[in-house]
């Protein structure tokens, strides 16, 4: 009994001695939205990635700074022949479920990703096959040379083949026919932290993976993670103001101020690699949502470009973003290859000449349409389609709102259900091609996913497509403007500004903020 | 004993004018009603709250200094603007100051008041024509017709009322075409919040019915052969009228407290037609960031509004009852 007893006491002495020296650190972490899917080939989406990257791993990804830095794969190059890329990979890997990362493993996840239902087939477009060498040797074979090969990958995530398999999760989730299966709601990834609890909008529980490849390589001081949407974004500030939640990756531009003053809460603030801009059906012969019969009024490029100058982009940053966004005149963030500051500048606002347009294309009267917009995406989205639904009432365009969460605003665009819509775009390859294949392409079963405005140029198509395989970057470069050219006379979207972000922490934390707006927790720091 | 006379009813005005020499104003200053609404200062400024809400509602176009569903008048350089005070980029004064949008909030009080009382005393005239009509036949008809219409009521009291609004609201926004969705929502808004306020009307008619089919007067009208409906429209009705008063009351200012809660969680008036529920939702938004104007004159308009409808329900209750007296 006594002896038993003493054994009782040095067991609890024991285990609390081992939890003080494994410095439990929970993070509780929120933003506006949460991870549409976790399945990791089903959505590209920012937050949707950004939650994924925390259990997955691609086989080279973005660090903080944005640099890319080696993940799975230890090593690439070109090999001599210059349609093929070799990755050799990290040995000794192992995915949660315990089983080995292997080559076998890459094939079959970029195979998946170019699966019909997967939204990242855009991505490896180029890619004619992925071919295993040996367990840890891995070569990419493209249609033609593709220099930038290894900038597409930062964002495909490697799946256990032999897990998704035995999960029937061959085909990625279709989204877009409401499918389902069970790797949305499960994962096994070679990440820093393991899926421990997922309730869809409302709270997911990650905790750190004891076998992790990269222990004594990455500070891992964050052991749990606790992942928590808050939409409304007073509800969210407020929980950050009274301690319930350590990080929030979306300060309200509103109440930058109020977080800064609060002692214990900083705001860290950097440009972000995204640009918000609204898309118009120019492409269908008749609009669904406007008044105006047998016409398209979007299909006047006068009239894009009557809207074009009706918006004032200036009020919007002074206003609505309390000068928190760089107003721009192109849809790619200053981080791309291809951005110039005659591309960035926008034209100024000019109501009157906007009316004469309008009734030179034959719309002196306006017309009504609909305007789909986010409401738990962007910074301030929903105040930013206000603000563009009063401008363009200006020049007697008369815009219905429909402000829906993006769980549902997305599948509008990309199902083609909408003729005017607003949309960010982020280029995680720092490349203009990332944005032609998806935004700019004609909708394809290969490119133009993304792609609401219907246009379609098979010249540009061709130009575009080319990108892929010209290896003389001078060149590409040269079609890169060319094809801007013809996006910014066309007038296909209507650009507003980029994003500056906003991430709130506590002082505790020592954590920069990285431009893609992905948060890789493995990085962050606790100050002593 | 003049037990025909139905009682507990304000004193009705008598047909013939032979009866009484005295005008009708006269009468009605003689009454229990002005004798009582004199006696309460409570209730005279109640009243006289309500009707200059109701005025400013009515006259939302005429007294708004800016029209602020235009959005082809908005500017939104003046956005945030503080109250009593000219914008620094336009130079136009705002007394209750603007919203995000650049909305003079004066002007957006005057027309979401409108949309609440529209709202609200739409919703209480379709509760009461429901509620009237199902509890008449309950208590007149009777019968299997009498049990089903109660156990309806019954079940739909177990559940509280703004919960069956949600849910009505949810139902009758899925049966709209997106495109309508707008158009319709206020609409919606009201038979939701109509059909979730039609029992109390119900179930107090019926009961007043049971007691006055009885009636020799009812029993009268008939035997000289009159219809059902003509009895229960034409007899029956006008002597339940009084306790009905007192709920309609009540119910709109419950019906404008649920329809400001529904359009305060989002479900409610849409952004483009704002209720005074929009508005404090709107306003809620930057109750952190110092501009507390936006939240606080449309709750204080809200807060106006319940209250004395309230109170003057509660007078009325008062009044018209006799037992309380």
């Amino acid at each position: 009994m006594k002896k038993s007893l003493a054994y009782l006491i040095a067991a609890g002495l024991a285990a609390t001695t081992a939890l003080s020296t494994a410095q439990a650190e929970t993070l509780r972490w929120a933003r506006a939205g949460d991870s549409l899917t976790l399945d990791p080939h089903a959505q590209n989406e920012g937050p949707t990635h950004t939650l994924a990257h925390q259990m997955y791993e691609p086989l080279l990804h973005r660090d903080m700074a944005g640099q890319i830095v080696p993940a799975l794969a230890t090593s690439w190059a070109a090999t001599d022949n210059p349609n093929i890329w070799e990755f050799k990979l990290r040995e000794g890997v192992k995915f949660h479920n315990g089983e080995d990362f292997t080559a076998d493993d890459v094939v079959f996840s970029l195979n998946r990703a170019m699966r019909p239902t997967s939204a990242m087939k855009e991505l490896l477009s180029s890619v004619e096959e992925v071919r295993k060498v040996d367990d840890l040797t891995v070569h990419i074979v493209t249609a033609g040379p593709n220099p930038l090969m290894p900038n597409n990958l930062t964002n495909l995530f490697i799946m256990d083949e032999g897990w998704t398999m035995d999960n029937g999760c061959a085909e990625p989730q279709d989204i877009a026919n409401g499918g389902d299966n069970p790797c949305v709601r499960s994962t096994n990834g070679t990440g820093a932290y393991v899926l421990e609890s997922r309730a869809q909008d409302q709270k997911t529980v990650l905790k750190a993976n004891p076998n992790y490849w990269g222990i004594g390589e990455f500070p891992l001081e964050v052991t749990e993670i606790v992942y928590t949407p808050i939409q409304e974004s007073a509800t969210r500030v407020s929980a950050f103001l009274s301690g319930e939640v350590d990080l929030i990756q979306d300060v309200p531009v509103q109440d930058l101020g109020r977080v800064s003053e609060t002692a214990g809460l900083v705001v860290s603030t950097a440009p972000q690699n995204r640009t918000i801009f609204f898309g118009l059906n120019v492409g269908d012969a008749d609009l669904t949502s406007d008044n105006v019969e047998g016409k398209n009024p979007f299909a006047d490029v006068k009239v894009r470009e009557a809207m074009n100058i009706a918006i004032n982009r200036d009020a919007i940053q002074k206003v609505v973003m309390r000068g928190q966004s760089s107003p721009t005149g192109v849809i790619m963030p200053p981080f791309v290859n291809g951005w110039t500051e005659a591309l960035d500048q926008y034209p100024a606002y000019d109501v009157d000449k906007a009316k004469s347009l309008m009734a030179e294309a034959g719309y002196a009267d306006g017309f009504e349409v609909t305007l789909n917009c986010p409401n738990d995406r962007y910074i301030n989205d929903e105040a930013i389609c206000q603000a563009a639904v009063g401008m363009l009432g200006q020049i007697g365009i008369k815009v219905a709102l429909d402000a829906l969460p993006k769980a549902q605003h997305f599948p509008l665009i990309k199902n083609k259900e909408t003729d005017f819509y607003m949309l960010g775009w982020g280029v995680p390859t720092f490349d203009s091609e990332y944005v032609f294949n998806f935004l700019v392409h004609t909708t394809t079963d290969e490119l133009g996913s993304w792609n609401g405005t219907r246009y379609t140029n098979p010249n540009l198509d061709q130009l575009i497509v080319s990108l892929a395989s010209e290896t003389d970057l001078d060149r590409r470069n040269e079609t890169i403007a060319q094809i801007w050219g013809t996006v910014q006379s066309e007038i296909l979207y209507l650009p507003i500004h980029h994003q500056v972000l906003n991430w709130g922490m506590t002082d505790k934390i020592d954590f920069a903020v990285q431009p893609e707006d992905q948060p890789h927790i493995k990085y962050l720091k606790y100050k002593m | 004993m003049a037990d025909t006379q139905p009682k507990g009813a304000a004193p009705r005005p008598v047909f013939s004018g032979a009866v009484s020499p005295k005008s009708r104003l006269q009468r009605w200053a003689d009454s229990d009603i002005w004798y009582s609404f004199k006696r309460s200062p409570v209730t005279i400024v109640a009243t006289t709250v309500f009707f200059m809400l109701i005025a400013g509602a009515l006259l939302a176009p005429l007294l708004s200094p800016y029209t602020p569903f235009d959005p082809g008048s908005l500017n939104l350089m003046n956005g945030f603007t503080e109250p009593m005070a000219a914008n620094a980029f336009t130079g136009d004064y705002f007394l209750l100051g603007t919203d995000d949008q650049g909305r003079d909030v004066l002007s957006t009080i005057l027309f979401g008041l409108r949309i609440s009382l529209f709202v609200g005393i739409t919703a209480v005239l379709f509760a009461m024509t429901l509620g009237i009509t199902l509890g008449l036949i309950a208590g007149y008809i009777g019968g299997w017709l009498d049990g089903l219409i109660m156990r309806i009521a019954d079940i739909q009291l177990t559940f509280p009322s703004i919960m069956v609004a949600m849910l009505l609201y949810g139902i009758g926004k899925g049966l709209i075409p997106p495109a309508l969705r707008d158009e319709m929502a206020i609409w919606v808004l009201i038979v939701s919040i109509g059909l979730s306020e039609w029992v109390q009307f119900a179930r107090t008619v019926r009961g007043a019915t049971l007691v006055e089919r009885e009636k020799e007067y009812v029993q009268a009208a008939h035997l000289i052969g009159l219809s059902k409906w003509s009895i229960m429209l034409r007899h029956i009705l006008p002597n339940v009228a009084g306790p009905i008063l007192v709920i309609a009351t009540i119910s709109l200012a419950l019906a404008i407290i649920a329809e400001a809660t529904l359009s305060f969680l989002g479900v409610g008036a849409p952004k483009t037609q704002p209720s005074l529920g929009t508005l404090i939702n709107v306003g809620r938004q930057f109750i952190l960031s110092g501009e507390w104007w936006i939240l606080l004159f449309p709750s204080l308009t809200l807060l106006a509004l319940a209250l004395s409808v309230n109170l003057l329900g509660d007078w009325l209750r008062d009044v018209l009852n006799p037992k309380l007296r």
